[in-house]
């Protein structure tokens, strides 16, 4: 009913070809694409990368999970480098529901007098009061704005320097130790190519504490 | 802008036209039953077609090719919807997630059947490890390959003669999972494995986090815990760009550090998502004996891409003067990526987030990388019309050519033979008024859809009710408009701060993402079989040559004035005025 080797018209339906092949064939993909595909890649994965498939996970002496190296974690110590900001709920950096803030570039809760940017420079105008030092000129974008995983581990160099004299005054030593340190944890772009420059602040924040422990910590 | 940022544009674009010609003919190949992995796995493939209930040779008309399409669709929404249903008794569940509502599982199933992936959910929040395998990953599959499958059927209404057929929908449906999606799928996910992103099966870790007093909510108690999601993610991430489905795993997407965790990630991730769309076009050219005719449809989507791709990327890097105002530092440097970095994330930049929400959007794929609703006015413009041309450049896979840029080609060829008073030919075929008349309406669908739903949202109270950016106003109207747009042209990406979780939008959107995806397969279907059924006509002096630089820009003009004179009243309404708002401080 269907067409012949002739190529003769054939303008009937030929639902023999049309229902039973659609329920064989998606429970054959549901379980090659579904079952077969993602648990292959999963064994692989854990074979060759086990390290990166399950987290890039951080630990510390003991053993115990401090972080991923690739999620933000929240710093409000003066004595931290600060990150990005984190619009994730409940709380900031919250790595079970991550989000951006999705405020629209006018919107009053991002840029107005009460606004989530403001607070952010006076938080940083503030730490910088308390520790004793004054940095002049604008802030860098990236340190005032939230990211759009909530999770973003990396400030831009910039956002670093800005911080380094603040962390410095606070933790008793020169600044250009602090920038030393800043400089040895930047990554470059990609092949010189791709993305942009940056510092992954957890990873920063245990190299302070590993190498310049805070007086009171002690 | 900065140089660099030019250059990492440049250097896409630059990828995308050298893979065209092999992937195009590897696409070509498998189609034809001649790739090399069909000739290793011909006995297993054929060994399937007895199993289906089919055969290689069994060729189907093109209502019988389109019944297949529907009746394989609506078994995975209900195969999906009854996963989501059913997730809190079925294993893999290792967080307890419940049942999924039924508005959000019809939505959510539509949505990745229609190859869509809009996301009302938050994926580590709501979808259990199963249901993200063995439902959402597998119609990442699936509807991809059903794109391919359509896009094979309507070039062979092109290329048949006095013909009533166009192939075997099982046939073509099988060879594109099996030969082209699994095996790209396979690389993608481990490469991005091997940069980070996460493939495991755990329950969610927790961390002692460094600074202990940090993480302290509203009410003042304070954690010093974080939960970190785990997953099989990277599985799923590798199809979602290849077969332009975007759904991310976890609710940022590919702004997620498990899921894109490096720029070289994010590059490979844009590549996956654009790249068998670019084959296409050659596999097109291939197809109909002319490849000539394949480089032009690339050339003219290219173009296009490339000059809105530019332009999204200077809007973001200029930033804006309320940003400036505040006291932020705008410039870009080596140091300092300037701009709008509200909703980027800081390996990738400026550059590459305008580069990621232009690819996304003008292919279906819909992921981000940035959040789209903190864009400039003018980014979030860009954004809206590479999907309001109708996913036209580059687009879906498949879809991009069959309901998208192919159309576009016989409505450019249909208006210059009004202009010399000449039956309009495309490829040998005479375009009549049957094909006019459904190529007519696949272009008027979407925009009825879109600006249809759009007015009914904003007018009645179960849609206005959870537009929360309404300062300005205009952008909660973007909002709206772009959550239907995305819809009915299948891509899914959103201005995210609209709560589109309701049963409104649920309902909605997910009728948008059903008439946009099978009401344009159906027409697109029609055509090709009306076409199959012709003789070719050898070209004449009258005939207008399609493979030309006059046709280039005569087809660039088509899209863009069909595109902007039905959308502009609307953009003007929503990030036209915004933008004018926001110079004006």
């Amino acid at each position: 009913m269907n067409v012949n080797s002739h190529g003769k018209v054939a303008q009937g339906i030929n639902w023999r070809q049309v229902i039973v092949p659609a329920i064989v064939s998606i429970l054959f993909f549901t379980v090659l694409t579904g079952l077969l595909y993602p648990l292959t890649i999963t064994g692989l994965a854990q074979a060759i990368f086990p390290y990166q498939a399950n987290g890039s996970l951080l630990t510390d002496a003991e053993g115990n999970v401090v972080g991923s190296e690739l999620i933000g974690q929240q710093f409000n110590v003066p004595a931290y480098f600060w990150g990005r900001l984190s619009a994730t709920g409940p709380v900031p950096y919250n790595a079970a529901a991550s989000s951006g803030s999705n405020l629209g570039p006018m919107n009053p809760a991002l840029i107005g007098p009460e606004g989530m940017i403001q607070a952010r420079i006076a938080a940083l105008h503030d730490a910088n009061a308390a520790a004793g030092v004054t940095v002049d000129g604008p802030i860098p974008v990236d340190l005032v704005t939230a990211s759009g995983s909530g999770l973003d581990p990396h400030i831009s160099p910039a956002a670093a320097a800005y911080q380094a004299p603040r962390i410095a005054a606070l933790r008793g030593i020169d600044v250009e130790r602090v920038r030393a340190l800043v400089d040895q944890h930047t990554e470059g772009r990609v092949f010189g190519i791709l993305g942009d420059p940056r510092v992954n602040v957890l990873r920063l924040n245990l190299a302070l504490d590993a190498q310049y422990p805070l007086p009171a910590a002690h | 802008m900065t140089a660099n940022g030019l250059l990492q544009i440049g250097l896409f674009l630059l990828i995308l036209v050298v893979v065209a010609k092999p992937l195009g003919l590897y696409i070509y190949s498998v189609y034809e039953g001649r790739s090399i992995l069909g000739r290793v796995f011909g006995p297993v493939e054929r060994g399937l077609y007895r199993l289906f209930g089919t055969r290689e040779d069994a060729e189907m008309n093109w209502k019988t090719y389109t019944l297949a399409v529907l009746a394989f669709s609506l078994a995975s929404v209900i195969l999906l919807y009854a996963l989501q249903r059913l997730q809190g008794s079925l294993p893999l569940n290792p967080e307890h997630l419940g049942a999924v509502s039924p508005d959000s599982s019809f939505n959510t199933a539509a949505s990745f059947v229609t190859n869509t992936n809009w996301q009302g959910y938050a994926g580590e929040s709501t979808m259990s490890y199963l249901t993200q395998m063995l439902g959402l990953t597998v119609q990442n599959f699936v509807s991809a390959a059903v794109g391919m499958a359509v896009l094979m059927a309507f070039i062979r209404g092109f290329v048949r003669q006095t013909a009533t057929t166009l192939g075997n929908f099982w046939v073509d449906l099988t060879r594109g999972t099996l030969y082209i999606l699994l095996p790209m799928a396979i690389v993608v996910s481990l490469v991005i494995v091997s940069q980070g992103a996460v493939q495991n099966l755990s329950p969610y870790q927790t961390a002692q986090v460094l600074d202990e007093i940090a993480q302290g909510d509203a009410d003042g108690a304070s954690t010093t815990e974080q939960i970190l999601a785990m997953g099989p993610a990277a599985s799923q991430v590798a199809i979602k760009h290849l077969g332009t489905n975007g759904g991310g795993f976890f609710n940022a997407n590919a702004a997620h550090p498990f899921e894109n965790p490096t720029p070289l990630t994010d590059l490979i991730l844009i590549l996956a998502e654009t790249v068998i769309a670019t084959g296409l076009t050659y596999t097109f050219g291939k197809m109909v004996g002319d490849t000539r005719q394949g480089w032009a449809i690339l050339t003219a989507m290219l173009i296009v891409l490339a000059v809105f791709m530019t332009g999204a990327y200077a809007a973001e890097a200029a930033g804006t003067p309320q940003l400036e105002a505040l006291g932020a530092d705008v410039v870009a440097s080596d140091v300092n990526p300037g701009g709008n970095m509200e909703g980027k994330e800081t390996r990738f930049g400026i550059a590459r987030s305008a580069l990621f929400a232009t690819a996304t959007t003008a292919t279906s794929t819909g992921a981000v990388n940035t959040m789209h609703d903190s864009l400039t006015p003018l980014g979030g413009l860009v954004t809206l019309f590479m999907m309001q041309m109708s996913e036209s450049v580059l687009g879906g896979v498949g879809s991009g050519l069959y309901s998208g840029m192919l159309i576009y080609a016989i409505v450019a060829v249909f208006i210059a033979g009004l202009m010399v008073g000449r039956t309009p030919e495309y490829l040998g075929k005479k375009i009549e008024a049957f094909e006019m008349k459904i190529a007519s309406i696949i272009i008027l669908v979407m925009p009825a859809l879109v600006l249809g739903f759009t007015a009914l949202a904003v007018i009645s109270a179960d849609g206005a009710a959870t537009i929360y950016n309404t300062d300005p106003p205009a952008h909660g109207f973007s909002e709206v408009l772009y959550a239907f747009t995305s819809g009915a042209n299948n891509n899914g990406s959103a201005f995210a701060g609209l709560g589109a979780n309701t049963p409104f939008y649920n309902t909605t959107i997910g009728l948008a993402m059903l008439f946009g995806r099978f009401f344009l397969i159906v027409a697109s279907l029609a055509i090709a079989g009306s076409l199959a059924q012709k003789k070719a006509v050898p070209a004449s002096e009258g005939t207008l040559p399609t493979h030309t630089g006059l046709f280039i820009a005569m087809l660039i003009g088509v899209v863009i004035i069909v595109g902007a004179l039905t959308f502009v009243p609307a953009l003007a309404l929503g990030p036209i005025v915004e933008h004018l708002s926001m110079i004006v401080g």
